[in-house]
């Protein structure tokens, strides 16, 4: 078997809220996967269009099967959207570095829109280590609220909506400053935006996990490379998704 | 098994596949999927004097069956690749490497070349004329014919290891160049580079890649490269090594009987990591078949 590589079916498939996707993938290129954070890259098909695989956070895995969670944006999240179950496709997995084993007792999670759904495997794995978590998700508003069920069966849960349809009226930031959560760090995937804002008041101890344009995934063609405070560069595929919030430049 | 080997300037190859350069980063990255040693040999990322960052993300950009890209020759510089990148490859790979060398003047392509040509895992240099990507640089050599003899001239005379020319495609006569930097002494040709290409985001009507202009490569290029590659290869005397959408065993015998006496694998290694050691399967199996 290829390292990394491997063909997965898809066993599921359900429309959580408009156009978002839970898809579960079966297949032994799962247990290529050894933390919360990494990322799958998806063949969407055996033909050269579209050409460039597709990169998605991981939901949750075990040894065999991956749950993914994405929106349709563009044509390639809408062939995938279109696959039926049974369909198998072409994955690398278990790419990038993912977020890294601590010894903290007190955490936040803090996901953004689409940014929510690797938080999900990560919340299991600090709640297993008796990790005290608190979750924080971030929406624009009711309407594309999703995950909040699975999310509060595992940790107290809060929410902020952009128009304050549910929970608290504005960003992630602004629940984690008025309920001042004990926090030894936080992890955090969404917006650009969002990160950078965390970062600026959360300069210490943050987990940031990244998104970026690929043209690999793995490392080999600098697509994605960032500047980071030290030297050299990071790739957000390969150093990356989750980088420090303390190594990070806003507005670099 | 057919007999793949390929022997050429400062190669002597297994087989005439190559990873084409900035495809494959410094080699050793690859080594996590597959055994390197199964590789005829490698073309490593564009190396310059100084460090470079290259341009502001985004840098990707797809399009029908290629990809647009503008990385900006991003390296460590020369002293970085020879002293730490080549030592993490030397234990992984057996053979000899291709030295891909990017610059902005004459000077710096003259003082990166001395150096690296020094090197014991370079078999040669690949000297890039043509990345799209650099502004005031590498491309002006790579569309006047008399830039381009002048450069490899001045290379040729203090490299201690043969020089291939990547050309690039964004010319009107590319067999103007070629004769160029063959009459200037190149041991050789590598062709095509990426062709200049743009896309737009419809949504807020700015180019989807920060440096606005990329290469576009991939399969969409293929018979462009083969056209080029054929047009060469009967106008001049020393070895042409294919590339441009070589994605498939077929596609790098297609490039042969186009010309090339061996190919680089591009794009492909990007959506396969697996590409290269499966086209050499590919062309095996291929030529048993034909009874080659």
């Amino acid at each position: 078997m290829n390292k990394y590589q491997g063909i997965m079916k898809i066993i599921s498939k359900k429309e959580l809220i408009k156009d978002v996707y839970e898809m579960v993938l079966e297949g032994q290129a799962a247990s290529f996967i050894t933390t919360p954070g990494q990322f799958i890259n998806i063949k969407l098909n055996d033909s050269m269009q579209p050409y460039l695989r597709r990169p998605m956070s991981i939901c949750d895995y075990d040894d065999n099967h991956i749950k993914i969670i994405f929106r349709i944006v563009g044509i390639g999240t809408k062939i995938l959207a279109d696959k039926k179950i049974g369909d198998t496709l072409d994955c690398l997995t278990g790419l990038g570095n993912g977020f890294r084993e601590t010894n903290y007792k007190d955490v936040v999670v803090v996901g953004g829109g689409l940014g929510v759904p690797p938080m999900y495997a990560l919340t299991k794995q600090l709640i297993n280590k008796n990790i005290n978590v608190h979750v924080v998700l971030g929406f624009n508003d009711q309407s594309s609220i999703f995950y909040q069920n699975e999310f509060e069966t595992l940790a107290p849960t809060y929410i902020a909506t952009m128009d304050g349809s549910v929970g608290t009226k504005g960003t992630v930031l602004d629940v984690i400053k008025q309920f001042d959560f004990v926090m030894d760090a936080y992890y955090a995937c969404g917006p650009e935006k969002m990160l950078e804002a965390l970062a600026l008041n959360y300069p210490d101890n943050g987990y940031l996990s990244y998104e970026a344009r690929m043209g690999c995934g793995f490392g080999a063609c600098m697509g994605c490379s960032i500047k980071v405070k030290s030297q050299p560069y990071k790739r957000i595929c390969k150093e990356g998704p989750v980088l420090l919030s303390s190594e990070v430049i806003i507005n670099g | 098994m057919a007999n793949l080997r390929v022997s050429l300037p400062g190669l002597d190859m297994k087989n005439p596949v190559i990873p084409a350069s900035g495809t494959f980063g410094f080699g050793y990255e690859f080594a996590s999927f597959y055994d390197l040693n199964l590789l005829g040999s490698m073309m490593l990322k564009g190396t310059t004097l100084e460090p470079r960052y290259g341009n502001p993300l985004p840098r990707i950009a797809e399009g029908p069956s290629g990809l647009l890209n503008a990385i900006g020759l991003q390296n460590p510089g020369v002293d970085v690749v020879m002293n730490e990148e080549l030592e993490k490859l030397r234990p992984l790979y057996n053979d000899k490497v291709i030295a891909n060398i990017g610059g902005s003047g004459i000077d710096d392509y003259v003082e990166t070349a001395k150096r690296l040509s020094t090197h014991d895992k370079v078999g040669a240099l690949e000297l890039n004329i043509s990345c799209p990507n650099v502004h005031c640089g590498g491309i002006q050599f790579g569309t006047n014919p008399d830039m381009a003899a002048e450069v490899t001239s001045a290379v040729k005379a203090v490299s201690q290891k043969p020089v291939y020319v990547k050309l690039s495609p964004n010319v009107t006569d590319i067999v103007e160049m070629a004769l160029a930097v063959e009459k200037a002494g190149a041991d050789g040709i590598s062709m095509i580079n990426t062709l200049v290409g743009m896309r737009f985001d419809i949504r807020t009507g700015k180019p989807i890649i920060a440096n606005k202009t990329g290469g576009y490569s991939g399969p969409a290029i293929f018979p462009v490269a083969l056209r080029m590659v054929y047009q060469v290869s009967q106008a001049v005397s020393i070895p042409v090594i294919g590339m441009g959408g070589i994605a498939s065993g077929q596609d790098a015998i297609e490039m042969m009987i186009a010309g090339a006496s061996a190919v680089a694998v591009g794009c492909q290694n990007l959506i396969d990591p697996y590409a290269c050691v499966k086209i050499i399967a590919e062309m095996n199996e291929i030529l048993d078949q034909q009874g080659i």
